[in-house]
């Protein structure tokens, strides 16, 4: 009974564990440039072909590109690291270990979130800063904009990494984790108008099915932030929508942390 | 520890069918067994790794399948292969696993402990094998737990540091640690257990000191000897009075030896009757 008055708070071991999964990440230098390198490689590369520009706004396509990508990068760091990195955690002992020791669940969790917020920010941050070199994308000023990065920001990292972890417990190897997630992530980017832009440019169906995933609201929100206002034009609504991607995202969220509750596993045991 | 009837089934097939152990506080219990006895998931089970399929289970008086942890602080638990924490140090790992616990030990005091100083600031992907095994020892013990499991623990030790580490372990039972070790060395639990039990098929075949297990004190001696008509050898329950009567003629009796059976002939005798 004494145990219990004295043992350390979740809120502290979960940001321990958060500076631990850090020093882990940045210190596998092989992971990081894997990790950052690959989405700021396809939007560079990818950018640099679509050279057109839309004679009705003097917009280019590949700013249009680039700002989606910038979404898409975000939830590279965050669904699928997150998927790969639990089951590699399952894998190698550190959940077995964190299992027999008296650090809550929840502290855990909160070190992944605080990986995955850091991480997911360098991204964006890093790719945001090569698309206003390379194609002339501008970093907006005014508050309000921020304002919505900042909840687009919270709320598909959130959802996307806690679907991640659900992922991951659908898997049983940290090949089939990565195999699995980047599946669903490179469909749901084709689908949801990332890699073909602007996303008029797909079949209605396509787009319908992709509109119930969060892929296409996190970068819909995030081009609303890092183009002008005339850019709506090129959504199928014709305009940013950003209560309808607030509701998506949010609903994303809660169905994440429940269905990560309900498939978490400790371990690859059979029972 | 108290377990009655523990029983685990997977689908079909039984690996744990009615095990009975009771583990006094502060004493070192041996679990011995062929690999596939069931050694490992009683092990688990009473460390609330898995769950199981029957029985009544009381660890420090909780059932592990339900405690929580206010109860996980007072355990600790060595795992047998785990390849995580790769890129932190030594000496950061233990630090941050130190921050779970109410009532951690000093993490530079285990480094100690566990002879690791010199790599106290080495990655712990960059140890070798056997010191991969004293960093897991060392986070078992961070929390200064009443109960400590160690499974298989020395496995890979050269034999120094292998006493090192039973010096080790005496001091933790001396400072009142409750141990449960599994292992496959006789001369391990001969050398640390009070008590032990012998685990084949499922059950335990055999419990009791490493000196008496399986009747061995009381099992018949094999006394053998030479003469002018050669080699003899005989097995009797009273090996003394023999060498009383064959001696009563005032001679030497050449190569005399009177040996009972050792840890490892008593144990694969209890664990061949399973087979």
């Amino acid at each position: 009974m004494t145990a219990l008055v004295s043992r350390p708070g979740t809120l502290s071991i979960g940001l321990a564990r958060g500076a631990f999964e850090l020093r882990q990440f940045f210190r596998q230098k092989e992971t990081v440039v894997f990790t950052f390198s690959l989405p700021v490689l396809l939007m560079v590369l990818l950018g640099s072909v679509f050279g057109d520009v839309y004679p009705d706004t003097g917009l280019e396509a590949s700013q249009l590109f680039a700002a989606g990508m910038i979404g898409a990068g975000i939830i590279s760091t965050s669904f699928v690291s997150m998927g790969i990195g639990v089951a590699l955690d399952r894998e190698n002992g550190t959940l077995k270990r964190l299992r027999g020791t008296p650090m809550p669940a929840t502290s855990y969790f909160i070190g992944k979130i605080v990986l995955v917020a850091v991480s997911s920010l360098a991204q964006a941050a890093i790719m945001l800063t090569i698309a206003s070199l390379m194609f002339g994308l501008t970093v907006p000023t005014s508050p309000e904009k921020w304002l919505t990065f900042a909840w687009v920001f919270a709320l598909g990292v959130t959802g996307c990494a806690a679907l991640g972890v659900a992922a991951s417990s659908l898997a049983r190897s940290v090949n089939g984790a990565a195999a699995g997630t980047n599946i669903v992530f490179l469909a749901l980017q084709f689908a949801s108008g990332v890699l073909v832009t602007p996303i008029t440019a797909l079949p209605d169906v396509m787009v319908n099915v992709s509109s119930f995933f969060p892929v296409k609201w996190m970068c819909q929100g995030l081009r609303s932030v890092f183009l002008p206002e005339e850019a709506a034009r090129y959504e199928m609504a014709g305009q940013w929508e950003l209560g309808l991607t607030a509701l998506v995202l949010s609903a994303w969220c809660v169905a994440g942390l429940l269905l990560c509750r309900l498939v978490f596993r400790w371990t690859n045991n059979r029972e | 520890m108290e377990v009655r009837g523990l029983r685990k089934d997977y689908g079909a097939s039984t690996v744990v069918a009615g095990v009975d152990l009771d583990i006094r506080q502060g004493e070192i219990f041996a679990l011995l067994g062929p690999n596939g006895a069931g050694k490992t998931t009683t092990v688990e089970i009473l460390e609330g790794h898995r769950r199981r399929t029957g029985g009544d289970v009381r660890v420090l008086g909780e059932d592990p399948g339900r405690a929580g942890g206010a109860w996980r602080a007072r355990i600790g638990i060595v795992l047998q292969s785990a390849s995580d924490s790769a890129e932190l140090t030594v000496a950061e790992s233990l630090r941050h696993f130190a921050r779970y616990y109410p009532d951690p030990r000093d993490p530079e005091e285990v480094v100690r402990l566990v002879g690791l100083e010199e790599k106290r600031n080495a990655r712990v992907q960059t140890l070798s094998g056997g010191q991969r095994r004293r960093l897991d020892v060392a986070l078992g013990i961070i929390g200064r737990p009443e109960l400590l499991f160690l499974d298989e623990p020395t496995t890979g030790f050269d034999p120094e540091v292998r006493r090192k580490f039973w010096t080790l372990i005496e001091l933790l039972a001396a400072e009142g640690t409750t141990i449960l070790l599994t292992t496959h060395y006789l001369d391990e639990a001969e050398a640390l257990a009070d008590r032990v039990a012998v685990l084949a098929g499922g059950r335990v075949v055999a419990e009791g000191t490493p000196a008496t297990l399986g009747g061995r004190a009381n099992a018949e001696a094999t006394v053998r000897w030479t003469d002018a008509r050669g080699a003899h050898e005989r097995r009797t329950p009273r090996p003394t009075s023999l060498v009383n009567e064959l001696s009563a003629g005032g001679g030497e009796l050449g190569g005399l030896t009177v040996t009972r059976p050792s840890l490892e002939d008593t144990y694969l005798d209890l664990i061949g009757e399973r087979r």
